[in-house]
């Protein structure tokens, strides 16, 4: 049984649909993360979890027992927010001791488990201070033992990196996935920062427009996303619009106008006929001077519009010849300069067979 | 330089109108003279004779009674009304608790005199005087707090919630220990307005009961005497000295932070 059950859930604020029909099960000890633009639903969800909204429609169960009428102070589930919500007239050892005291803890045992929680976020020496002296990176590692303290079913994390600045959010990142390993407690984490659900989650669900777009493991979201939504939000991509002309069980041919035929992956059965896109990632396409050409089936032409040098690669916009613009990575492992090809320089781009995915929606 | 010389005289000037007749009334409460006049020499015996007369002293324990049991009304009220307003933002509510405040004093005397005789037939006194008292400083309380809570991060009150407090406990917690210092501050203001009321205490007092500043107002019928100086000063002590504490307990209401 899941951990977490919820069921055709529906949410409407007027005549918008935060919500709509989503159904998702949540098992225990996972790192789950609901991931979307803003606006898609995650944190209306969030809030549905957390008690402080209910659905319209459909149901929440917790371990098998629906959460209906239960207020958020009955809920066994934590949230992190957004802006970490700190009690700012408590110190850090009364913020974490806060829910312990709720619960009924005896003084001594509120403690001891107080420091237990300051140690697991490295702050032992921070106990007596004001949630006003810390730095934001501190800030966050109270809320989560906060969180934690009393050992909830499930802690919820909204955006709880959004107001960290890009190095620090990467270290947090690691501490998070460490963190929840160690007190093993599941995690449901809420972002738009697509990279950030990659490196975090055991599972992810793709939200857009109050629905789930798809739900699976990192590595299936980003090889083999379901539709161009999917696709877009998560990495980068390049989307090549054509007709499927012949069909085999493993390969696709199609024809994209001003390309000519391409060669396919079939992941799923197509039908000749088909309109839609061929979806490569950035670092599937292979660049290069047209000599210097390594016989891959699919190669195009094109000139270099563009680059973004990023130090470890380096991402070129070329526009091929039918004027599509489309993206390639480089890796910069060689030795020397660390970028090859000049924008107006004429390039190959070329890639394998079976790269990238056939969408049709 | 020029400029700043400039405002620096406005401002003494300035200044020096709004305390030299204050700074004149300290001096003379301590003069050894009947008139007020010249200084004659350093005495005390103007605040002894204050001690000494009954009437000065039932009318300082009547202001003291109704301004402790008026700001203790009027801050639960307020606070109650701060917190209300804040929570459910109504478009129309904020001004009619706020009107109070900005009324002048004369109308709302009056209409509460109307009010106190005319509607509900009361005997005035002290209940009158109470109930007026309360009905100006409610207003007062509930903008500090209100204030108080509109600088606050929401969001902790949801996390109060979310960590297992009742809505009580949340109150208790988080909501109360934050707001305390504009709740102070709300009853010091009260305490200093209603005990320094002229005003709508003149019109709601009746016969029987008389408060300081109406003793004092009587008194200065005849002249400004010593004595009128020397509670004066006393009453100018005690209000400076509230006004002191609600700043420093809401510095945020009163004045600039830094």
């Amino acid at each position: 049984m899941a951990l977490l059950e919820i069921r055709n859930v529906t949410r409407r604020f007027g005549d918008l649909s935060a919500v709509l029909g989503v159904s998702l099960a949540i098992e225990a000890g996972e790192f789950f993360t609901l991931l979307g633009p803003s606006g898609c639903g995650k944190t209306t969800i969030l809030r549905m979890i957390a008690g402080f909204d209910a659905p319209d429609e459909g149901e929440l169960f917790l371990d098998g027992r629906p959460l209906a009428g239960i207020p958020p102070e009955q809920r066994p589930v934590h949230t992190v927010f957004q802006n970490y919500a700190l009690f700012p007239h408590l110190t850090v050892a009364g913020n974490i001791a806060f829910p312990l005291e709720m619960a009924g803890f005896a003084r001594d045992d509120i403690r001891r488990r107080t420091g237990e929680a300051l140690e697991l976020v490295h702050l032992e020496d921070k106990g007596g201070a004001y949630p006003h002296a810390l730095s934001g990176g501190q800030k966050q590692r109270v809320a989560l033992a906060r969180g934690l303290v009393n050992k909830p079913r499930l802690l919820l994390l909204d955006e709880p990196l959004g107001a960290l600045d890009a190095k620090l959010r990467e270290r947090m990142q690691g501490e998070l996935i460490a963190l929840q390993r160690e007190v093993g407690i599941t995690f449901v984490f809420v972002t738009h920062a697509q990279q950030e659900a990659l490196a975090l989650s055991h599972r992810i669900a793709v939200m857009n427009a109050g629905r789930v777009e798809q739900l699976d493991v990192p590595e299936v979201l980003y090889s083999t996303p379901k539709n161009r939504f999917v696709a877009d939000f998560i990495g980068s991509i390049n989307l090549i619009e054509g007709e499927v002309t012949a069909a085999s069980r493993h390969e696709l041919q199609l024809v994209a106008p001003g390309l000519g035929t391409i060669a396919a992956p079939a992941h799923a059965p197509v039908a000749p006929g088909t309109r839609g896109a061929l979806a490569l990632r950035p670092e599937h396409l292979r660049i290069a001077a047209p000599e210097a050409r390594a016989g891959l089936k699919n190669h195009f032409t094109g000139t270099v519009a563009e680059y973004l040098f990023l130090g470890d690669v380096t991402v070129y916009k070329v526009r091929l010849d039918n004027g599509l613009l489309i993206e390639a990575l480089a890796t910069n492992a060689g030795s020397g300069k660390a970028y090859f090809h000049e924008i107006g320089d004429r390039v190959s781009i070329e890639w394998r067979h079976d790269a990238g995915i056939f969408l049709d929606r | 330089m020029k400029h700043s010389a400039w405002l620096w005289t406005a401002a003494l000037a300035a200044y020096a109108f709004l305390y030299v007749p204050l700074a004149i009334v300290v001096l003379f409460s301590f003069n050894d003279s009947e008139l007020n006049a010249s200084w004659v020499r350093f005495t005390t015996r103007w605040y002894a004779k204050l001690l000494g007369d009954p009437d000065m002293l039932q009318a300082a324990a009547n202001s003291l009674l109704i301004a402790i049991a008026s700001s203790t009304i009027a801050t639960i009220l307020g606070t109650m009304a701060g917190i209300a307003l804040h929570r459910w933002r109504p478009r129309l509510l904020p001004f009619l608790v706020l009107t109070p405040v900005s009324m002048p004093e004369i109308l709302l005397g009056v209409s509460l005199l109307l009010f106190f005789r005319q509607v509900l037939d009361l005997t005035l006194g002290l209940f009158s005087i109470l109930a007026a008292h309360v009905t100006f400083s409610i207003g007062f309380v509930a903008i500090i707090v209100r204030a108080r809570l509109a600088g606050m991060d929401e969001e902790i009150f949801a996390a109060a919630r979310d960590l297992g407090a009742t809505p009580w406990r949340t109150f208790r917690r988080v909501t109360l220990p934050l707001i305390l210092p504009g709740i102070v501050a709300g009853f010091l203001m009260s305490f200093t307005l209603s005990i320094d009321d002229f005003v709508i205490t003149f019109f709601v007092a009746g016969v029987g009961v008389t408060t300081l500043p109406l003793q004092i107002y009587s008194m200065i019928k005849v002249a400004v005497t010593p004595e009128v100086n020397a509670v004066s000063t006393l009453l100018m002590a005690l209000t400076l000295t509230l006004i002191a504490l609600a700043a420093r307990f809401a510095p945020d209401t009163l004045r600039r932070s830094p």
